[in-house]
């Protein structure tokens, strides 16, 4: 265990000493503390973010049915960015024990902005209070849903279909005063995009407020792996999302592996890695096309959109599927790669380098499009740390953080596995994040190359227990496309999914999206909206 | 400018010729799990294998079958068959206008062996009536109804210079008044379901439905749930299934082009 994690760990000993109970794990640089008492939660996370910690998510969990006849709220924090790097790899995780018949807990919202969603995620899907929410309005369930039904509850059956009600107006914040419109947009959108509303208030062409309201796509998925084995609820996480389909599949992997503690072979977790990047090149150069066509150059639009489409056609070739999905398993992977493949990979890589520079340095010299980049959508450093923002959107606003380096995953956590360099950008506006997705597909051509040519030989698999071991957690940090995508994995008493939660990167990021609306005009919204290139199916399950 | 047109000239024609031309898929792509009949029955893996749940009967039934609308195209039935009882084939040329159509089932003949059962008629004369409706041109309005993104990202792809379908016709409209139906990606969750329903309806008639990848055709991966209505049939009636999981851009442009019941006609013209 390396020196700045003991050092951490005293220091959160010291500071919640008398208030709480402390035993290592789910990880075995990870901590976990157990408050004595709810209402301490407040002063606790207090304390944890005074010795340098940040939250990553909140899971809430039924556990009435076993012996501890309780529900649980973990709040999860990780080493924030003033931590000195490199940065412990530690997950240290708050566990808050509610009284199943009155589930309750202090809000800490008002000074964790990070933790407003997770809160009322919770208190849709479990029931449980959080007093003194600044916002506590429903997120995730909509329209009608019956008071007092709380799906992730282990009582609720799945397979219940409450009566969908028509659509009521859902609260948000109204902009008075003269000239002020509201300009409505979405679920359903003029394109090929996601569904999500959009209430901008307007005036003239500025935008003043954005509230957006989303998880229309929940599908239930978070419920729907429950009492499944790990081996067939994979199929599902890697189904969560589309262009994250490694990115999830291997978060949920990696936790899976954990809990079995299963050693996978380390060519198995090159390929992982080598997978893991080229999903991130391909959808950062995708990105380049979209925010092309956001900034109406259509050049661009189609440049990026045969380059990404090269890319897709090279991970069918791979995988026998466009989004890389049926690679990665549960100890490893499925298919192993071959000197022809390998070849195949070069040939692409080498076009999509060239590509790329073109395509930059067309948009670089393009002053009408520059004009439509820079100072747009502009997110604020601290407005990015305030909200616990990740990947490119925060890199391009100053924040420094990669998991592949803070939280070493696949063959980043290998002694002689690659080292990513991560890059940051300053200006947190569209140009920045265009420019911080270019340089990191420039990163990943170059750990992919490196990967290739150090292939380790060896086993693709390594076997996992058709059942897990009983209550056995599972806790996993994956640098997605869009950033880092945190897993919760807990088997239950049979070793099959007790719960599983997954905070994605867009998860994290949307909440940054209306605060960089706030500098654009309506016709930017796209190119900002784009820029930040926030999954919505990842974000609502 | 002048540079913009000269290295677009350098770059030649990018645009494939499919439907004319007939493509094939790479080695290692999964198309459709296919029972290979004469093998012992108790070779098929149980039906516990799927995640998805498209595999029905064995253990004691004397019928096995896949539902390819549910499907999500894994490979896994294939690692789990012994004696290669069941194989990914590469076709990807899925699509149906009725889910029977998408059901493959074999039976165990009196020797124990898979044999096939008469498998149901596919109907091109209803694509052809639907031709006849809506003439040559095709104007779909998208609709997500909760997919993981795949199959969005599958449709945009239709519209880049590789595959261009508005070379034949088809295009995506920015509304559903501008539309001849839409196409429909996810299965239908429950705060879309209104959605999915005004929007459908803001189609003028006569329309069609095209429900694209597993979610949509049945649900897939997602089922049914109190978040899940269990595929875009259950809310509307259904024109096309397209099934993939997600479906690849040309299996797509098939399930399109069965759509306009225009598929025979472009083939025939093939040089
Ligand atoms: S390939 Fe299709 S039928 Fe076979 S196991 Fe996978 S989802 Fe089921």
């Amino acid at each position: 265990m390396a020196d700045s994690t003991l050092t951490l760990e005293s220091e959160i000993r010291l500071r919640l000493a008398g208030r709480a109970g402390f035993e290592h794990g789910p990880g075995p640089h990870d901590l976990t503390v157990r408050l004595a008492h709810a209402t301490d939660v407040p002063a606790a996370v207090a304390e944890l973010g005074a010795a340098g910690l940040t939250l990553a998510m909140l899971v809430a969990t039924d556990e009435e049915a076993t012996a501890e006849r309780d529900l649980k709220v973990r709040y999860i924090f990780e080493p924030g960015v003033g931590t000195t790097l490199p940065r412990p790899d530690t997950f240290v995780t708050l566990v808050a024990a509610l009284d199943p018949a009155h589930p309750q807990l202090p809000s800490i919202a008002a000074n964790v902005p990070a933790a407003n969603w997770h809160e009322r995620e919770a208190q849709d899907l479990f029931g449980i209070v959080f007093t003194d929410h600044p916002e506590p309005n429903s997120l995730v369930l909509h329209d009608g849903w019956p008071r007092g039904l709380y799906p992730l509850r282990k009582r609720f059956d799945a397979r219940q279909r409450p009566v969908v009600e028509p659509a009521e107006e859902f609260p948000h914040l109204r902009v008075e005063g003269e000239g002020v419109l509201e300009v409505p947009v979405g679920p359903i959108h003029a394109g090929i995009i996601e569904p999500g509303h959009f209430r901008f208030s307007t005036v003239g062409e500025r935008i003043l407020h954005l509230d957006p309201r989303l998880f229309y796509t929940h599908r239930g998925l978070e419920k729907r792996v429950e009492g499944l084995t790990a081996g067939d609820a994979f199929y599902v996480v890697e189904r969560i999302c589309g262009v994250c389909s490694v990115a999830h599949g291997l978060g949920f992997c990696e936790a899976t592996e954990q809990i079995a503690g299963v050693e996978v072979p380390s060519r198995a977790r090159a390929i992982r890695t080598l997978a893991l990047e080229l999903e991130r090149l391909y959808n950062h150069v995708g990105d380049l096309g979209n925010i092309a066509a956001g900034a109406s150059y259509h050049y661009g639009t189609s440049a990026g959109a045969r380059m990404k489409e090269a890319l897709q056609q090279l991970n069918e070739r791979l995988t026998g599927n466009r989004f890389l999905r049926g690679l990665v398993t549960p100890g490893g992977v499925r298919l192993d790669l071959t000197s022809e493949l390998v070849q195949s990979i070069e040939g692409v890589l080498a076009a999509t380098a060239e590509g790329l520079e073109n395509l930059m340095n067309r948009i670089e010299n393009a002053p009408s499009v520059l004009d439509r980049l820079d100072t747009t959508g502009i997110l604020a450093r601290q407005d990015a740390i305030n909200l616990g923002v990740t990947g490119v959107a925060a890199r391009a606003s100053g924040v420094d953080r990669d998991a592949r380096r803070d939280h070493p995953h696949a063959a980043y956590a290998d002694a002689a596995g690659p080292r990513v360099a991560v890059v940051t950008e300053t200006d947190g506006d569209v140009h920045a994040r265009l420019t911080l997705r270019v340089a990191e597909a420039r990163e990943s051509l170059r750990l992919i190359r490196a990967l290739l040519s150090g292939l380790p030989s060896g086993a693709l698999c390594a076997a996992v227990p058709g059942v897990l071991p009983p209550w056995g957690i599972g806790l996993r940090a994956i640098e997605s496309p869009r950033g880092a995508a945190v897993h919760w994995l807990r088997a239950d008493g049979a070793g099959r999914i007790d719960r599983y939660h997954l905070r994605s990167a867009s998860y994290a990021n949307w909440p940054a999206v209306p605060l960089a609306a706030q500098t654009a005009i309506i016709p930017d919204f796209p190119l900002v909206n784009k820029s930040f290139e926030l999954c919505y199916s990842c974000t609502d399950r | 400018m002048l540079l913009a047109m000269l290295r677009s000239l350098r770059t030649g024609v990018v645009t494939i010729r499919y439907p004319a031309q007939s493509t094939q898929p790479p080695v290692r792509f999964r198309g459709e799990p296919q029972i290979t009949t004469g093998k012992a029955f108790t070779a098929l893996p149980p039906a516990s294998v799927c995640p998805a749940g498209a595999i029905s009967g064995g253990s004691g039934e004397p019928r096995y079958a896949i539902d390819l609308a549910r499907c999500v195209f894994c490979g896994r039935c294939a690692e789990h068959a012994l004696d290669g009882a069941i194989a990914m084939g590469r076709e990807f040329e899925l699509a149906r206008r009725q889910r029977v159509g998408l059901v493959v089932e074999v039976e165990c003949d009196a020797a124990g062996l898979t044999t096939a059962r008469p498998s149901a008629p596919e109907g091109e004369q209803v694509a052809e009536r639907i031709r006849r409706i809506l003439g040559h041109s095709l104007q779909l309005r998208h609709l997500d109804s909760g997919s993981c993104n795949a199959c969005d990202w599958e449709l945009t792809a239709l519209l880049n210079p590789v595959y261009d379908v508005r070379r034949l016709g088809i295009d995506v409209v920015a509304s559903p008044r501008h539309a001849d139906g839409v196409l429909v990606t996810g299965p239908v969750t429950r705060n879309l379901e209104t959605a999915v329903r005004r929007t459908y309806e803001a189609v003028p008639e006569p329309r069609v439905v095209i429900a694209v990848g597993a979610c949509a055709a049945s649900g897939g991966i997602v089922g049914r749930s109190y978040a899940s209505a269990g595929g875009v049939g259950e809310v509307l009636p259904v024109d096309v299934l397209i099934p993939g999981c997600p479906p690849r851009p040309e299996a797509i442009i098939f399930g399109l082009l069965l759509a306009v019941g225009r598929l025979r006609e472009r083939r025939s013209r093939a040089p």
